[in-house]
């Protein structure tokens, strides 16, 4: 048990030693440090999916719509409302979570492809909202008009629209703060109740778990967390493209998930940096970058059907 | 003191009536059987009482509350709990996390994001006492999904167990199993009514174990009550030996 444990302190020590230092390791590898933003942000929204995904057991493939309105949301705020960017993150995120919370109210009930159905259908209709209302969304060209501020703190200003480094650091952070939040709620009671939908929903319900209801709340939480991943890709962008919110984006989301592992914590950052390193490289090499990320993706799904960090697991478990 | 009151319950699915006016009534502290041939009700009738579905007709009281209508999940916050025929467990996960999902919803924190150090100690001495009573202890940490199966039917009745049940369903326990664990679980069974003083229903095909355990036997034949008494009362009835017994013997 204690070899276990400290194993898995050092992976995770690991893990964000690499976060942390990226700026620094990236560069000499022929990164850059845009590139390691958007894996965080994107690693975030892929949490988020498998949050649902791998630890409850249900498949939805209308998550961007809820990444998209996060995106929306801190877009209008930081061009309509506010100039501070960590209030414009927090009503974008209570945008795609408040969201996720009502319609996930209705479909509940339903299981399997019927929730996988429904939960496609209503982002789709959140798509053409933001591509037909141009007046306020600026319609196929997206939102534009906007950009993140300053950290004003006061006394002392950080000045994340300019510098990149300190940009990662304050997404680091936020990235941090989510992660956090999903780990302390896996580990608790509720995250148990979770894992026990996923694995036998008949044993759960005659457990006296409420399984609709949990359902339902861990849907909204994972509407929040994805939610406020897309709020951080607006300030990434300095823009908000309805692109964000067409189901193919949710379809990018599963496959980062289940590329990178879904029952696995942190696969899931880890298909989407694959999926992120490989579009940023490829696309500059092919415009048909896409059949080969695909290609990449159903070689994994046949050879190492855990997912990429599943497979290393298992090997260094062996 | 009467535990389980089912009153005319009936289940019909389109057109076959699965189970048929059935009406009985278990005390305090019983142990009742309820045995038949196979397609005769029984599992219908477990389901009945555990709210899987709510009856066509009639009622069912647990402790003077009509639960005829109410959702599985609230019965089982009232103090019902049952196993099932198939093996309901959660195979990817240890024993003990197994047990202890089951004692954070008895003890009310399957909401909670949250635990602390003394609500956390108190739930892993609850599962400790249970995994004892089932005889798990030493498997405490291996998968459910890959243990015998006789040991997978006493991690199922020790996740019902967590809950403290006021009545406890055993939908055959002793179901695929050989002489050694038909004999281990029985003692648990033997255990739970006698040490525990719990209240169980269950459903077996296994007469030497209906024997052994059961105060009453309810006979149930096409959906209706054949029989109902005391194993010797059961053991002498001619309708019961023509239906059931004899063909089993």
């Amino acid at each position: 048990m204690s070899g276990e444990q400290s194993r898995k302190l050092i992976v995770l020590a690991a893990i964000w030693l690499a976060l942390v230092f990226a700026p620094y390791w990236m560069a000499p590898l022929g990164g850059y440090t845009a590139l390691a933003t958007r894996v965080l942000v994107l690693g975030l929204a892929a949490m988020s999916v498998n949050f649902l995904l791998g630890f409850t057991g249900v498949l939805s493939f209308g998550h961007a719509a809820y990444f998209g309105l996060g995106a929306y949301g801190t877009g209008l705020a930081l061009k309509f409302l506010t100039t501070s960017t960590p209030l414009s993150l927090v009503l974008g995120m209570l945008l795609g979570g408040i969201a996720g919370g009502l319609l996930g109210a209705l479909i509940v009930r339903r299981r399997g492809v019927y929730f996988a159905m429904v939960t496609i259908a209503f982002g789709q209709v959140f798509y053409y909202i933001a591509f037909q209302w141009s007046s306020l969304t600026g319609g196929d060209d997206g939102l534009r008009g906007f950009s993140r501020q300053p950290l004003n703190f006061g006394f002392f200003q950080i000045d994340i629209l300019s510098n990149t480094n300190y940009f990662y650091y304050f997404v680091l952070f936020c990235f941090a703060l989510a992660v956090g939040a999903m780990g302390i709620i896996l580990r608790s009671p509720f995250g148990h109740a979770m894992i026990a939908i996923r694995e036998n929903e008949r044993r759960a319900r005659f457990l006296g778990i409420p399984v609709e209801r949990h359902i339902w709340i861990a849907f909204t939480l994972s509407c929040f967390f994805i939610g406020f991943a897309g709020a951080l890709y607006a300030l990434v962008n300095n823009f908000a493209d309805p692109k964000g919110l067409h189901y193919s984006q949710s379809g990018d989301f599963v496959m980062m998930a289940v590329m990178g592992g879904m029952r696995t914590f942190w696969g899931p950052l880890l298909g989407a940096a694959v999926f992120v390193v490989l579009q940023d490289y490829l696309s500059s090499v092919t415009i048909n970058w896409m059949s080969f990320v695909g290609l990449l993706f159903v070689l994994v799904v046949l050879f190492f059907p855990r997912g990429l960090l599943g497979f290393i697991r298992r090997k260094s478990a062996a | 003191m009467t535990v389980l009151e089912v009153k005319n319950a009936t289940k019909r699915f389109g057109s076959l009536v699965a189970v048929r006016d059935v009406s009985l009534s278990v005390s305090k502290g019983e142990l009742r059987a309820v045995i038949g041939p196979n397609g005769a009700g029984k599992t219908t009738f477990f389901n009945l009482i555990s709210g899987f579905f709510p009856p066509s007709s009639g009622t069912i009281e647990f402790e003077g509350h009509d639960i005829t209508q109410l959702a599985a999940h609230k019965r089982v916050a009232l103090g019902i709990a049952r196993t099932f025929q198939i093996t309901e467990i959660f195979p990817e996960l240890t024993v003990y996390e197994n047990v202890r999902i089951g004692a954070e919803v008895a003890g009310g924190y399957c909401l909670r994001p949250w635990i602390n150090a003394a609500e956390k100690a108190g739930i892993d001495a609850r599962v400790q006492e249970i995994l004892k009573l089932a005889g798990l202890e030493a498997k405490t940490h291996r998968l459910v999904g890959e243990l015998a199966h006789g040991d997978q039917r006493a991690a199922e009745i020790a996740m019902a167990l967590t809950l403290r049940p006021r009545l406890l369903l055993l939908d055959e326990p002793t179901a695929g199993m050989g002489d050694q664990e038909t004999y281990e679980i029985t003692k648990l069974i033997r255990r739970l009514h006698q040490d525990s003083k719990l209240t169980i229903v269950l459903i077996e095909h296994d007469m030497r174990v209906v024997f052994h355990l059961a105060d009453r036997i309810t006979v149930l034949d096409q959906g209706s009550v054949l029989a109902e008494g005391t194993p010797q009362e059961i053991a002498g009835n001619e309708a019961v030996q023509a239906a059931y017994l004899g063909k089993a013997a």
